[in-house]
């Protein structure tokens, strides 16, 4: 694995982020540094800006206010070529990977090869087939999206994402839907790949268990601010209420169960001066 | 005044702001996709695809409707020229009525439904799937990998079509012009080469096709692309590239007619 060193960098450099959509306010202040080498997770519950948290580092959303740097550039300053070319640097691996329903296994893969090099075929069927190989499913390269299941998809989906060797890679709830066994191999390749390639991930996620093992660094977002963080030994000893309801998954606590509503006797019988 | 009398005039409102927006950005959309419209024209096989989607793809319907509406043309041509004792016009009746307007509306109608439709439900699906999001952060732009060449196959393929269509056309009126009613088949080809104009008669009617593919190619992008990413947003956006493009050529249609001929 790559150790990180203090003095390079860090990939990805955020210092009070800001956005909203329209009137909703989305993040408000989010402060996080994503080391080279390390992989960091994004925890928190449904809705609460986590998705929006990596799409504003993938440059698909601007920031409202704050800093934003992604290899050392700020993601509100540049142009839309500027943008592509850090794009080129980053993988992003989507929810249900986002296969190209019209291609193959093989041609989804080869896709941004051929879109941004000029190789020989010869040579993009090599690297195709090694990082089919790097997920497993080198024997799947004929197959369409339609024939693989959702576990099968997001590892073709994945090595699509590391096809051009990013330095960066992100991954979208790449846990949600997966039976345990798909579930864990999905787990040990976002490590593995990590420390193969010498790049840094992201994992935006609300699977604790999983991440608590393959991660070395996680932040929880609630109401869009950076609720805690710390590396997972910390995240499990931790003794704020909010994080140990996150952890072990308790229906009550800081994070009420019940929407915002008037009272339950007053819904029911209507109140008394109506 | 209540609220209530004021709400038709506020949707009224509404509604022209919004398709006052929706024309901006199709404008806009538009000048996109011709900025970006290089890769297509550099890289044949992308172009090429489209063209038998939209193109080969659509060639049973065209063809068969084009048989059919000429066959009928004939018929009623027919009817109305014995009665002048005009048998023998029957061929220009039919290739003039074809190229000049049935041609080119019908085969464009035939077309919004047929590709129009598939462009948009396939582009509003690679957008609901985040195929295109997927894309876009592989720093390929989906405008000009995914909405330049569908919109350029169908702006090719659609005058192609209209001509097989008015092909088609001339054959079905002479299959029941000339074989089965008995028309002289000498005065149905010769009236036919000597009173239809290339430049005045084909020409036009291939500019109105023209126009007609690059209009409907561009509803049809522009619906799929800014198509709401959920299966009603998809669904709605197909129905409005049929509706649209129909309302669209018709009207197209008339302004061109009136200027042309």
């Amino acid at each position: 694995m790559t150790s990180p060193s203090p003095d390079l960098a860090p990939v990805v450099d955020i210092r009070d982020l800001h956005f909203r959509y329209d009137a909703r306010d989305v993040l408000r202040g989010i402060n996080m540094r994503v080391p080279r080498g390390k992989v960091v997770a994004i925890m928190g519950g449904s809705g609460c800006g986590k998705t929006t948290l990596m799409r504003l580092i993938g440059g698909q959303l601007r920031p409202r206010g704050g800093e934003l740097k992604v290899f050392g550039e700020s993601i509100a300053d540049i142009n839309r070529e500027r943008l592509y070319d850090l794009r080129r640097r980053m993988g992003m691996l989507f929810q249900f990977g986002a296969l190209f329903t019209d291609m193959s296994v093989y041609d989804n893969v080869a896709f941004p090869l051929h879109e941004h090099t000029d190789l020989p075929e010869e040579l993009i069927r090599d690297l195709v087939l090694m990082k089919l190989h790097a997920v497993g499913l080198r024997g799947a390269a004929h197959l369409m999206p339609n024939e693989l299941s959702g576990g099968m998809a997001r590892r073709v989906a994945l090595a699509r994402t590391i096809a051009l060797d990013p330095q960066l890679i992100m991954y979208d709830e790449p846990f949600t839907g997966l039976d345990p066994i798909s579930l864990s191999v999905i787990g040990q390749l976002i490590r593995r790949l990590n420390d193969a390639l010498g790049a840094s991930s992201i994992v935006v996620t609300h699977d604790v268990q999983e991440s608590l093992q393959i991660v070395d660094y996680i932040y929880f977002v609630s109401e869009g601010r950076i609720a805690a963080e710390g590396t997972p030994d910390e995240i499990r000893a931790s003794t704020d209420p909010w994080v140990h309801q996150f952890v072990w998954g308790e229906s009550d606590g800081p994070v009420p169960f019940q929407y915002p509503a008037r009272p339950y006797r007053e819904a029911l019988l209507g109140s008394a001066d109506a | 005044m209540p609220e209530a009398l004021l709400r038709p005039f506020i949707r009224l409102g509404h509604s022209v702001v919004s398709g006052i927006w929706r024309l901006g950005f199709a404008s806009r959309f538009l000048g996109a996709i011709l900025m970006m419209s290089g890769a297509t024209f550099r890289r044949p096989a992308l172009l090429m695809r489209e063209i038998y989607f939209s193109g080969v793809l659509s060639l049973i319907i065209i063809l068969v409707s084009g048989l059919f509406v000429g066959m009928v043309l004939a018929l009623h041509g027919y009817d109305t020229l014995s009665r002048y004792g005009s048998e023998e016009w029957l061929g220009v009746l039919v290739a003039l009525s074809l190229t000049r307007e049935l041609g080119p509306v019908l085969a464009g109608l035939l077309f919004a439904s047929r590709a129009g439709s598939a462009i948009t439900a396939e582009i509003g699906l690679m957008k609901a799937t985040e195929q295109l999001s997927a894309m876009a952060m592989m720093a390929v732009n989906p405008v000009a990998r995914v909405v330049a060449p569908r919109f350029w196959g169908g702006v090719i393929a659609m005058p192609l079509l209209a001509a097989m269509f008015s092909a088609m056309g001339v054959l079905g009126g002479y299959l029941v012009g000339v074989v089965q009613i008995g028309v002289d088949p000498g005065s149905f080809w010769s009236q036919m080469q000597s009173q239809v104009d290339v430049e005045r008669d084909i020409l036009a009617g291939v500019i109105k096709s023209v126009v007609f593919g690059f209009a409907v190619a561009l509803i049809a992008v522009f619906e799929g692309y800014d198509s709401e990413a959920t299966a009603e947003g998809v669904s709605r956006a197909t129905t409005r590239t049929v509706v649209t493009s129909a309302l669209v050529i018709l009207g197209l249609d008339f302004i061109l007619t009136a200027f042309l001929f």
